[in-house]
C-alpha cells in the first residue's frame, strides 16, 4: 500500500526582492514594496510530502522523528530567523518564494528514507507555491 | 470530471506498538507514541470523490448522503474510541496516520453512489497528515 505523508514546518525570515540585473528604477517597477531597501519578513510555512510503501511492521511510510530531525538540521537550522538574501543559495538568485520552494525541494531530495513528492511553501496566508521537480502536480 | 471534498472530525485515543518487538525496540522506534496508556488526537478526515455533475441536480453526489455515509462508516466507529482496543482493523495494524487513511479508504470503497473515491486525507494534527489514493 502506497501512502503519502505530509508534514508542515514553520520559520520566520526576512528578505528583499532585488535583482542586480535591473537598475534601481526597474527594481522598484518590478518588485514594488518588496524592493524596499531594508527588507521585510514573513512567517513561512513549508509543507513537505513524501511517499512510499507503508511498512507493515511500523505502519509508517517513514519514521516522523527521522523526517523532523532532517528538517531541523537542514531546513530550520539554516533558514529560521535569518535574512534569506544573505544565504549562499540566494547569492545569485532573487529570494522569491518560487526560488525558495525550489531550494527547499533540493534540500529534501537529500532525505533518503522516503520518496520526495513535492514541496509547498506559504509565504503569507494568501500566497503559496508548489514544486515537484519535473513531475506533474495534478494531486494538489 | 470534478472533485468534491467533504470533511468530518473524530477524536480518538491510540498508541503505537508492535507485539513482535521488545519493549526497548518499541520505545526506540515509536518514542512517546509507544506509551501503553495511549494518548489522543482530534482527527480531521477529508474525503474527496470524483465524478460528473448531474445535469438535473447540479451535484456530483448528494452532500447530505455523503455526510451520512462518513458518519455511519467512520465517525460512529472511531469517534471517542480507543483505536487499538475498540476498532477491529487496528487489532493487528498499528493505527498510524497512514494506516488510518488506508483503513478509512477500505471502509468507504464501493459505498459512495455515483462517484469514485479519489483520495482519503487524514490530519492527525494541523501539521501532519497522510493521503491514500487506493494505490496497492
Amino acid at each position: 500500500m502506497k501512502a503519502y505523508l505530509s508534514r508542515r514546518y514553520h520559520f520566520p525570515a526576512s528578505h528583499r526582492l532585488h535583482s542586480d540585473a535591473y537598475d534601481a528604477e526597474q527594481n522598484r517597477a518590478v518588485f514594488g514594496k518588496c524592493n524596499h531597501p531594508h527588507g521585510h519578513g514573513h512567517n513561512y510555512a513549508v509543507q513537505v510530502t513524501v511517499s512510499g510503501e507503508v511498512d507493515p511492521e511500523t505502519g509508517m511510510v517513514c519514521n516522523l522523528a527521522d523526517l523532523d530531525a532532517f528538517a531541523q538540521a537542514n531546513l530550520l537550522d539554516r533558514f529560521d530567523h535569518t535574512n534569506l538574501n544573505l544565504l549562499d543559495c540566494f547569492r545569485e538568485s532573487v529570494s522569491t518564494t518560487e526560488n525558495l520552494t525550489i531550494e527547499i525541494h533540493r534540500i529534501f531530495r537529500g532525505f533518503t528514507a522516503a520518496h520526495l513528492e513535492r514541496v509547498h511553501v506559504e509565504e503569507t496566508s494568501n500566497n503559496s507555491f508548489d514544486y515537484a521537480g519535473n513531475v506533474d502536480l495534478r494531486f494538489i | 470530471m470534478i472533485l468534491l471534498t467533504r470533511k468530518a472530525e473524530f477524536s480518538s485515543a491510540h498508541f503505537y506498538w508492535n507485539d513482535a518487538w521488545s519493549e526497548e525496540e518499541n520505545r526506540r522506534v515509536f518514542g512517546k507514541c509507544a506509551n501503553r496508556n495511549g494518548h489522543g488526537h482530534n482527527y480531521t478526515l477529508e474525503v474527496t470523490v470524483a465524478g460528473e455533475v448531474d445535469p438535473v441536480s447540479g451535484f456530483v453526489v448528494d452532500l447530505k448522503q455523503l455526510k451520512d455515509i462518513l458518519e455511519r462508516e467512520v465517525v460512529s466507529v472511531y469517534d471517542h474510541r480507543h483505536l487499538n482496543l475498540e476498532v477491529p482493523e487496528f487489532a493487528k495494524a498499528i493505527p498510524t496516520t497512514e494506516n488510518i487513511a488506508i483503513a478509512i479508504w477500505q471502509r468507504l470503497e464501493g459505498k459512495i453512489p455515483n462517484a469514485k473515491l479519489h483520495r482519503v486525507r487524514v490530519y492527525e494534527m494541523p501539521d501532519l497528515f497522510a493521503d491514500f489514493y487506493g494505490e496497492r
